[in-house]
């Protein structure tokens, strides 16, 4: 049933499968790697039916999501490009932050946020798989300065990568009529004219 | 155990502390490299009392046999050849844990109570408890864990635990036949090495000393070396063994940090919502669209 069929599409079906999989896979990587990390995150073990299931599971669900984050950056790389608006937009972020964004200046489908965003997560996503790969003992064995070198980037990105999601999850909240676009797809007319311009602009042929 | 958990210093992956309610002796093992014949009656006494058989290797050459540590093969003769003054050497060192005052393996450990250091010095590992996922072998600075391939659990020297908690020496000490392995309270053992070591200097080795290295907090298995200002001579002892910084930084100072920056943003973000409110679409743009579709 759609709601209003003027609603902009955002994202079609695959897209959201897409993103859904890297979601809930990088959930339960987040709940099953903070556990090995500090103590106090250990009984998250528990959803995973124990410690040693945990650290069975976290390295295959770790390649479930390299892979479908893949996938999900050729999909939005070409969206993700970098231009001086993007800049401009960052540099005013504060503006933005502080609750007026009448003045920010217009935006595609993704603002200088959202693209920086999208890179700092591709580059995380790499470097956790590269490093989960040395610390993966069950299949590779690798010089043990490259295993202790792995386990703080393993670790120090994984904090800076649960930090971004949060962000990222607290962005789609605090922007009211966002979390639809990755549920069922549509955005309404007046989000889109008000947060992407642009891209408003280009889907509608309007002004 | 029910005794042996009054006797607890540290415990993996636990923030509170240990019971400490009794004192124990500090005990120590002391090899003295300089009266071992090589025979491995103590790599036949860890089997036996540790009830442990090994997979029968093959020969690659040398002495080393096994060639190297293995889950079920806690202690091994490690042999090197070195010349010295013109000499051949035949240095023979037996390896396995060094049960270090401050274990690296303990520090990495991330499943709580899977390693548990004693009041005496004992390194202890609790198989029931490790999850398999080498955290210990990436710690020890003295590459001593090993990852069985049949259950997946960590395997090393307990320092025979069990017999040194009912006042027994470890299997290995007790077996040696020309007493090259000490088993006592660490003091004691330090006043053994040291006339060992003015033994070894009358006899021309002016470089004899204990091998008990500070930078991992002293370990309760020291040795004698005739060499103690080159200890890599026998078979890469680390000179100057200590916990990699990598491990401190991972396990140390990133812990805390992390979790607080962690939470911090989860905080940061709520207080966000509370203190500014949430980004609405305009009233305004609203009515602007339905007024369009209204024409």
């Amino acid at each position: 049933m759609i709601r209003n069929p003027k609603d902009l599409t955002r994202y079609d079906a695959q897209e959201r499968a897409n993103h859904w999989l890297v979601g809930i896979t990088f959930i339960l990587l987040a709940l099953s790697g903070l556990a090995f990390f500090h103590p106090a995150f250990w009984p998250l073990t528990q959803l995973f039916g124990g410690g040693v299931w945990a650290r069975i599971l976290h390295p295959f669900i770790g390649v479930i999501m390299a892979l479908g984050f893949l996938v999900m950056f050729l999909r939005f790389q070409s969206l993700n490009v970098m231009t001086p608006a993007d800049k401009e937009w960052l540099s005013r972020a504060g503006e933005m932050m502080n609750g007026d964004d009448h003045n920010m200046p217009e935006q595609g489908k993704y603002n200088g946020g959202q693209k920086a965003m999208f890179w700092a997560m591709a580059l995380s996503v790499l470097l956790l798989f590269v490093s989960g790969i040395f610390l993966w003992r069950a299949y590779f064995s690798l010089p043990v300065d490259v295993v202790r070198l792995g386990a703080v980037v393993h670790s120090a990105i994984a904090a800076i990568m649960i930090a971004m999601i949060f962000v990222h999850v607290y962005a789609a909240l605090w922007v009211r009529g966002t979390v639809r676009a990755m549920v069922y797809g549509t955005v309404t007319r007046a989000w889109a004219k008000q947060h992407h311009r642009a891209w408003y602009r280009q889907v509608t042929g309007k002004s | 155990m029910a005794l042996q958990s009054l006797d607890i210093a540290r415990r993996s992956a636990t923030t509170t502390p240990a019971p400490g309610a009794r004192q124990t002796t500090e005990v120590a093992k002391l090899i003295d490299v300089s009266t071992c014949i090589g025979c491995k009656a103590c790599q036949v006494a860890c089997m036996e009392w540790n009830d442990i058989r090994d997979e029968v290797g093959s020969c690659s050459g040398v002495y080393d046999n096994p060639a190297d540590l293995t889950a079920k093969s806690w202690t091994v003769m490690r042999f090197a050849e070195v010349e010295e003054k013109g000499k051949l050497e035949w240095l023979i060192r037996k390896d396995g844990c060094m049960h270090c005052a401050d274990p690296g393996c303990l520090k990495a450990c991330p499943a709580p109570g899977a390693i548990i250091q004693y009041a005496n010095g004992i390194v202890d590992f609790h198989q029931e408890n490790c999850i398999g996922c080498g955290y210990c072998v990436t710690g020890c600075p003295f590459n001593i864990p090993r990852i069985s391939q049949e259950d997946s659990k960590a395997y090393k020297c307990s320092l025979c635990s069990d017999r040194v908690a009912v006042g027994q020496a470890p299997a290995c000490a007790k077996v040696c036949p020309t007493g090259a392995i000490q088993f006592g309270s660490k003091e004691q053992m330090k006043d053994y090495a040291a006339k060992r070591v003015v033994d070894l200097k009358s006899r021309g080795y002016d470089k004899a000393g204990l091998y008990d290295p500070q930078g991992v907090g002293g370990t309760h298995v020291m040795y004698v070396l005739h060499h103690a200002d080159r200890p890599e001579l026998y078979h890469g002892l680390p000179n100057d063994p200590s916990i990699s910084p990598l491990v401190s930084l991972w396990k140390g100072f990133a812990k805390p940090l992390a979790s607080v920056a962690m939470a911090a943003v989860a905080l940061g973000s709520l207080f966000h919502f509370i203190t500014k409110g949430p980004n609405e679409v305009s009233k305004e743009l609203e009515d602007e669209l339905e007024k369009e579709d209204a024409l």
